[in-house]
């Protein structure tokens, strides 16, 4: 038994399975960073202390570079894709590589800034705006851990599917591509949410 | 498509299957049971209602209040989440889907054990929370806080499973989707699709998109739970005398905002399979196409765009304004619209057909009435003024049972009986469905229709004691004894049931089982019973009509299945 359009696009979609499944995917994880954002407007329009909670006690700087590292680490993994589809399995390797070497530095660029805040004694108990920023980021950062291990088995063992069914492969990684371009499509939107607003 | 026969392992196979039938039938056989011991925490309940601090027979033991509470918040959760769902969606869904698109899986066979393991999981995750010192959650199946932020260990336990049945859902419902849009048969246009595709597909969209805003408001429950955050604790709150040590500052109208903006769709994910399952059996056994079947697409659609507007409806008497209960009034008055059309179209397509009086028609017909009851006692709750009096009564209780015990349970009993023949080869017997049928019928009634009556006379729900320390309650409380008569008796119904199917599973077997004995135009008939492990179809079928050809004009037998070509007759 072979399960049809696994592959292939079928032809009255113009779609394969797994593509229809991730979008389906990203429109749930939509709704979930959207029901965490709604709650976050609906406890700080609440909130009439909201102004002494220490927004400011942020590291600007630092979630800065990591927007930028996230966003490099975008481009690396839109060029893996590439290079498979252009029959380079070792520029898939490099790229692949960085894009896992930049998430990397996402997570421990994310560590500095947590425990910086645990020093000074901030934890998501402090205030409500603490409880937002350590839930919907330490999410988001699950969602990089995630992804480092969806990438990681991609560049590791996943990589023998290339020799036996390359077309497959190569969708693989558009598929984990549009996984990753979402989580830093979060992280897009939460960098000025909770740092700059 | 079939030639790939190697022999699979006892695990394989039966255990960790990636075959969308077996995964279905574990999903059928998990969520029964769940559905009885939910009934049975319900029938113990039930004597604390008619016989307030009496030991219960037999067991000898007393049903504490706050023991009370917890069977209370478990009943609801597990048939919602563990009974309901996941027969409807999950073993229906998983069963029939692909059988009836024509295809040979599911889109993703090693997403759907996926999905039935994380359910398996989080099933077994909400019942150890009896286990734990305490008992299991104990605030409402709705969980409001802060209550059930201070609440017992139970209540995170609940959050977590809670958290599994979440993942198996979204893995289920997007796996659904795929199946319909790109695994369709060729031939299969979506106007051609049956009726019940249509009210899963749907379904599948709402549960996609409902769920994750739950997910994050569990979350925020956990966090409260765990960390001490205050997402939902307001300022000053005082505790049993004594303040929290929260930060405050939270909301708890945000935790009923994420709640029911997933519970209110949740309710469609409970009605529409069922819309869809009865409307496939009268079609059938009224030997009609169903009156209106564009209408009744268009409408389930609607129904579906407009469930994620409406959820407020659960929230009049919280305080949150005139503007949203105007709004939230008007969108529950408009949703009201296409479930009409829809009880109408499944009314109109009994007319002048020669209708069969078999078990399952019998469920789907009362079916009927039944949702119609519990959609017209939901009218004065969707707005504001009459809703204040009824509000959290036992109306509320007799309303939401009357769409989903009589509604959609009695669908899901019909669909068993009517899909049976598919799954065994072997057809229930139909004495034993009868009477199964009309005592079920009976004490459904005989349970919820004295409760709106308490409900009129402002009975609130959730009384450990039925109300006997209520002044307005006493004229009506006599109803108790009667309504716990009724639900015993309910559960004996059940057991020609149970003996029907361990009977009819133990019979002989015909040698060649008839791969479709309604006489079913539908293309899940149009493989053997049962279907083929891995592959269902002995030739991958090709659809040339709709999906309800019965009684064409000029045609020599009364139904023409899709797979056959036109101009055959």
């Amino acid at each position: 038994m072979k399960i049809p359009y696994n592959e292939e696009l079928r032809p009255d979609t113009g779609l394969y399975n797994a593509k229809l499944g991730i979008w389906l995917f990203l429109a749930s994880e939509v709704m979930l960073f959207g029901g965490l954002f709604s709650a976050y407007i609906m406890l700080r329009l609440s909130d009439p202390n909201w102004a002494n909670y220490g927004q400011s006690a942020l590291n600007v700087p630092l979630a800065t570079l990591n927007t930028v590292v996230l966003i490099t680490s975008s481009v690396t993994m839109v060029m893996s894709w590439v290079a498979l589809k252009l029959n380079d399995i070792k520029k898939y390797s490099m790229y692949m590589g960085l894009t896992l070497l930049c998430s990397f530095g996402f997570l421990v660029i994310k560590y500095i800034e947590y425990s910086s805040k645990f020093e000074h004694g901030l934890y998501p108990s402090t205030n409500n705006f603490l409880a937002v920023y350590f839930t919907i980021t330490g999410l988001h950062g699950l969602h990089i851990v995630g992804g480092i291990l969806v990438n990681g088995y991609f560049f590791g063992p996943g990589k023998k599917m290339w020799d036996t069914e390359p077309e497959r492969f190569t969708n693989r990684i558009e598929i984990a591509g549009l996984y990753w371009h979402f989580v830093d499509l979060v992280w897009i939107f939460l960098f000025p949410a909770l740092y700059l607003l | 498509m079939t030639d790939i026969h190697h022999e699979e392992s006892f695990l394989r196979k039966y255990i960790f299957s990636i075959d969308h039938k077996v995964i279905g039938i574990q999903y059928g056989i998990m969520s029964l049971l769940f559905l009885l011991l939910g009934f049975g925490l319900m029938m113990v309940m039930r004597w604390q209602l008619a016989y307030p601090d009496q030991p219960l027979p037999l067991l000898g033991w007393r049903l504490s209040p706050d023991m009370y509470n917890s069977f209370g918040a478990m009943h609801g959760t597990i048939m919602i989440f563990l009974g309901v769902v996941p027969v409807i969606t999950g073993a229906f869904g998983n069963y029939l889907v692909p059988l009836q698109v024509g295809a040979c899986d599911m889109a993703f066979p090693k997403l759907n054990m996926a999905s039935f393991w994380c359910y398996f999981v989080g099933g077994i995750v909400m019942l150890s929370g009896f286990l734990l010192p305490g008992g299991a959650a104990n605030s409402g199946w709705t969980s409001y806080p802060p209550l059930s932020v201070v609440a017992t260990t139970g209540q995170t336990v609940w959050l977590i499973g809670m958290v599994f049945l979440i993942t198996s859902s979204l893995l289920g419902s997007s796996n659904i989707i795929v199946t319909i849009v790109q695994l369709r048969a060729p031939g299969l246009t979506w106007m051609k699709l049956p009726f019940f595709i249509w009210a899963q597909l749907v379904t599948s969209f709402l549960l996609l998109l409902a769920f994750p805003p739950l997910e994050a408001a569990a979350i925020f429950q956990l966090m409260d739970r765990l960390a001490m955050t205050s997402f939902f604790m307001p300022s000053g709150l005082i505790v049993g005398g004594a303040a929290t040590d929260y930060a405050g500052g939270g909301s708890p109208l945000l935790w009923q905002h994420l709640f029911w903006f997933l519970a209110h769709p949740e309710v469609y994910v409970l009605i529409l399979p069922a819309f869809g399952v009865v409307s496939e059996i009268i079609a059938n056994n009224s030997r009609k196409p169903l009156w209106g079947y564009k209408p009744l697409v268009y409408s389930v659609i609607f129904l579906g765009f407009m469930s994620f507007i409406v959820w407020a409806h659960h929230m009049f008497l919280t305080g949150m304004g005139q503007t949203m209960s105007k709004f939230f009034a008007i969108t529950t008055m408009i949703i009201s619209v296409p479930s009409v059309v829809i009880l109408s179209c499944l009314l109109i397509s009994l007319w002048g057909g020669s209708i069969r009086f078999n078990t399952p028609m019998l469920f789907a017909l009362s079916f009927l009435p039944m949702f119609g009851m519990g959609g017209v006692t939901g009218l004065p709750l969707g707005l504001p003024l009459s809703d204040i009096h009824l509000h959290d009564t036992y109306y509320v209780i007799s309303h939401f049972h009357y769409v989903v015990a009589p509604g959609t349970i009695f669908a899901i009993f019909a669909g068993i009986y009517f899909w049976f023949p598919k799954v065994t080869g072997k057809k229930l017997n139909e004495v034993l469905g009868k009477i199964h049928f009309i005592f079920s019928l009976i004490f459904m009634n005989g349970i919820f229709f004295p409760m709106l009556i308490q409900g009129l006379a402002g009975v609130s729900r959730r009384l450990a004691d039925g109300g006997q320390s209520y002044a307005h309650a006493q004229n009506v409380i006599h109803y108790n004894e009667f309504m716990s008569m009724s639900a015993w008796l309910l559960g004996l119904a059940q057991l020609p049931f149970i003996f029907n199917i361990i009977m009819t599973l133990f019979k002989k077997k015909d040698k060649v089982a008839d791969p479709n004995p309604w006489n079913a135009t539908t293309l899940e008939w149009a493989c053997p019973s049962p279907p083929i492990a891995h592959g269902n179809f002995e030739k991958e079928p090709v659809v040339y009509r709709g999906p309800y050809e019965y009684s064409v004009p000029g045609h020599k037998k009364d139904f023409s299945p899709q797979s056959e070509k036109l101009g055959e007759k």
